[in-house]
This record gives structure tokens, sequence and C-alpha cells, in this order.
């Protein structure tokens, strides 16, 4: 399949005529609303960026702290991680499990939220 | 009805239809009111419905003439017509006869001027005076006019929490019940309802489990006492609104919402609200009559409250999923349950750090 113009590119356009041309006659709700749509393609440019590494280091992760089968899905492999922490089987004193935890919440909150304070404080903790 | 304050008025205003909201007719319900209560010769001015207000309308309007000038606020069941947030929300009448209690314990609340019942041209409303000042977080925490405000707002706010905790639950209206390790369980099913697993919740809700504290005795709890439901002017605390989400239960979960790093706005290094340290609010908090709280006995707290709101943004995204409002910004919430995970995530490394 072509690529030209890539899936960001076609992303890039829609937001830059959400931002110059849709959103500057708009205005109360409906701007309020552009506003939101255009942050949320903002979203999609960095998950497209972001997501297939951020994925593949959190799968070896879970495997590794799983001992789980590495041809597992991604979200079998978090529905077991689940599992063991509901059951007890694991917690906050597992070697691994809130460095995992911390890895993997970073990566989405680079793509969801990357300027929230909470990101900031986990990435430069106070001494 | 509508009714002069706590008295039981007799019905003055013609049941026309349960469910109303023209801006016209509630000029014209609100004028009657207005005719009763200050005179003949007063007229409703500049009836505007206020932004926000997820739940209940919130109108501001004038009254004038007659010697009197006064800036009031209406606040409205949608439509007249009570349509609560949540199962545990309280009717508009409880919540002005909080009000009343809440100014008796001298806690900085707005005059309630009438209360008016469901069935009415007003429908479930109450009408109370207008005080000046901000609720807007970020603006509080970053204008250089309320940068005084700033510095003594911890201690105004633990002084006013232990007013409202201070206030006899015996006389009342009946409020909902919720301890810490009920709103947990409450909470949890909410979330595995979604079957949409998160480890990092899994992780606090184990925790929590494990480590609830030892309870203190119930009082009454506000229930949202946080930045955005604080009025703020130029030298501090001027009002406590929205008193929806009030029930009886744990003092600390009013001082650990106000910690929530979701209503800090940016500003997380300053534990409370953005704006100050904790131990200030605690001592205020002791000193105005107050349980003696250490910073370490809201940890707990402050943990399920980040919870909450993650669980409550779930909920708004599962509006979005389920199709009830397909609207971008309920899609757009549920990319903002992770700034709840991080928050959880931070407050988990703390807390291992002390065991």
């Amino acid at each position: 399949m072509h690529d030209a113009p890539s899936t960001a590119e076609l992303v890039e356009a829609v937001k830059r005529f959400i931002d110059d041309t849709a959103a500057p006659q708009l205005t109360g709700h409906a701007a309020f609303h552009a506003r939101v749509a255009s942050n949320v393609l903002s979203t999609v440019l960095r998950e497209l960026e972001q997501r297939p590494d951020a994925e593949s280091s959190e799968r070896a992760r879970l495997v590794e702290l799983l001992s789980a089968d590495p041809g597992a899905s991604l979200s079998s492999l978090n529905r077991t991680l689940c599992e063991r922490i509901q059951s007890g089987d694991m917690d906050l004193s597992t070697d691994g499990l809130l460095d995992h935890l911390k890895t993997t919440t970073i990566a989405q909150l680079s793509v969801d939220q990357p300027h929230y304070s909470g990101l900031a404080r986990a990435l430069h903790p106070r001494g | 009805m509508l009714s002069q304050g706590k008295s039981l008025a007799r019905p003055f205003f013609p049941v026309i239809v349960a469910k109303m909201g023209s801006t016209e007719q509630i000029t014209s319900a609100l004028q009657a009111w207005a005719t009763v209560k200050f005179g003949p010769g007063v007229s409703v001015i500049d009836l505007k419905r206020l932004s926000g207000g997820a739940s209940q309308e919130t109108w501001a309007f004038g009254v004038t003439g007659n010697g009197h000038d006064r800036a009031l606020i209406l606040r409205r069941a949608p439509g007249g017509v009570s349509n609560a947030r949540s199962s545990e929300a309280i009717g508009l009448a409880v919540e002005a006869t909080l009000l009343s209690h809440a100014a008796e314990a001298g806690v900085p609340v707005p005059p309630v001027l009438g209360v008016s019942e469901a069935g009415t041209a007003l429908g479930q409303a109450f009408i109370m005076d207008r005080i000046s000042g901000e609720t807007l977080g970020r603006k509080i925490l970053r204008d250089e006019e309320f940068a005084e405000a700033r510095n003594v707002l911890s201690r105004q706010c633990g002084e006013a929490l232990a007013r409202i905790h201070s206030i006899p639950t015996d006389g009342l209206p009946e409020l909902p019940v919720s301890d810490g390790l009920s709103q947990l369980a409450k909470y949890e099913a909410i979330y595995r309802a979604f079957d949409l697993p998160r480890p990092v919740f899994e992780l606090a809700i184990s925790w929590l489990k494990a480590n609830a504290p030892e309870p203190q005795p119930v009082v009454l709890v506000h229930g949202d006492f946080r930045l955005g439901n604080l009025m703020v002017a130029a030298e501090g605390l001027t009002s406590v609104l929205d008193w929806e989400l009030a029930h009886i239960g744990d003092p600390r979960e009013d001082i650990a919402w106000l910690c929530v790093n979701s209503w800090r706005f940016g500003h997380a290094d300053k534990r409370v609200g953005g704006f100050g340290d904790l131990p200030d609010l605690l001592d205020a908090y002791a000193e105005a009559g107050g349980a003696r709280f250490s910073p370490r006995d809201i940890d707990w707290w402050e943990m399920l409250g980040s919870l909450k709101w993650g669980i409550m943004c779930m909920i708004m995204y599962e509006a979005f999923r389920s199709g009830a409002d397909p609207s971008v910004e309920r899609a757009a919430i549920g990319r903002r349950v992770s700034e709840t995970e991080i928050d959880l995530v931070n407050l988990l490394e703390g807390v291992r750090e002390h065991a």
C-alpha cells in the first residue's frame, strides 16, 4: 500500500485545518470542542510515533516479570499481571513490579498528557 | 415551593409544568420571588447561565430597585427536575440546609435566601448571595492578585474544614454514610465492571485494602473540598461551594481530597491544592478544634482520592464507549486516566520508601 501522504501527514493536515481554519470561526461550546479535537490529534500523532517501541519494551518486561510465553499478546500479559496482583501473588514488595509499572505509565503519559505535573515528578523525583 | 430561608412559607407560585428552562420563564419565577422577598418595586435583572456545573444549573442574576441592589445566584436542578450526578449526591434542599448549618458553625458560605421545591415554577432550586471571588484553580495559583491569598489559604482551609467537621451530625438531614473501605469497594466494583484491566489500579487497590487505617469518629464530610469549589479573593478563602457530595464519614477524606495532585493544577510541589504545605493546614485544623493528624495520616486517603478520580475519568469515558455521549471531549477524558496512574505510582513509591 502507498503511504504518501502518510498517516501522520493526513492527521497533521486535519489538525492544521481545525487550528487555522475551523476553530477561528467557532464560538462557545463548539470552539471548546474544536480545541479538544485538536489536542486529540496531537495525542494521535505522539501515539503513531511512540506506541510501537513502547509496546515492544512493555511486552519484553512483562514476559520476564511473569515468566510468560513470549508469544502471548500484550493484552493477555496485562490481564495476567492484573490477576496476579489481585490474588496477592504479586505486591509492592515484588522485585521489579513497581519499576515496570512506572516505566509503562511514563510511556503512556508521554503519549496521553506529556505536560502533566505527575510525569515530571516521576522522571525527576525530589532528592 | 419557594420559601423564605428555612421557614415553611405557603406556595405562592402556580404549578405550571414540571420541566421549564427558558430564561423568560426563570426570570418571571424569580421576579415573583423577589417581589415577596424584597417588596414591590424590585426588578430581576441580568439573568445569565454561568458555565460549569455538570449536574446543577447555576445562574447569576441581580435584584435592583426599592433601595436594593443585590447580586444573587440561583442553583437549580437541570430543567428544575432532580437529576443527581451520582447515586450519593444529595438534593438541592438538603444542600441548602447544610449551607445554613455551615454558616452557623462559622464556615464561610453564601447565605441562602430562598429554597424552591420540585413541582413549582423554578423547580428544585435555591437562591443565595453571590460572593465575589475566583474559583478557577489555574488563576488562583497563577495570578498576582492572589499572591497573598496563596500564603494564607492552607491555614484558612484547615480552619474551615475543622469547623465543617465540628458540626453536630445529629441535627443534620439524613445523609449518605461512607467510610474509606466502603468507598474503595464501591469504586473497585465500578472499575471491574468496565473490564478494562489497569495494573496500576490493581496494585493501588491491593495496597489500600492491606493498609487501611483505623477509622476515625465520623463527622460531616464536605465530599468535594478542592480548588474549583472554593471561592478565593485577594484576602483568601471567601466561600466553600458545591456541597452536593456531602456525607457522613472520615475527616481525613476531606483533607486528602484537597491534596490530590489532579487539583494542584501543575503545582505538584505544593501538596495542599498546589498552593500550600500540609503541616500548615494540619496545625490550623487542630488549633481550630479538629483532631491532630500528621501528614502520614493523609497518605492512605490521598491514594484513595487519586484512585477515585481515575475511576471517575473512566466513568466519563464510559459515556463515550457506550454511545451515550459520543462527543470528542468524553473520548479525550479516557486519555487522562493515566494522569492518576502516574500519581498512584509516585504515591506507591513514597509508601514503599517509608515501609
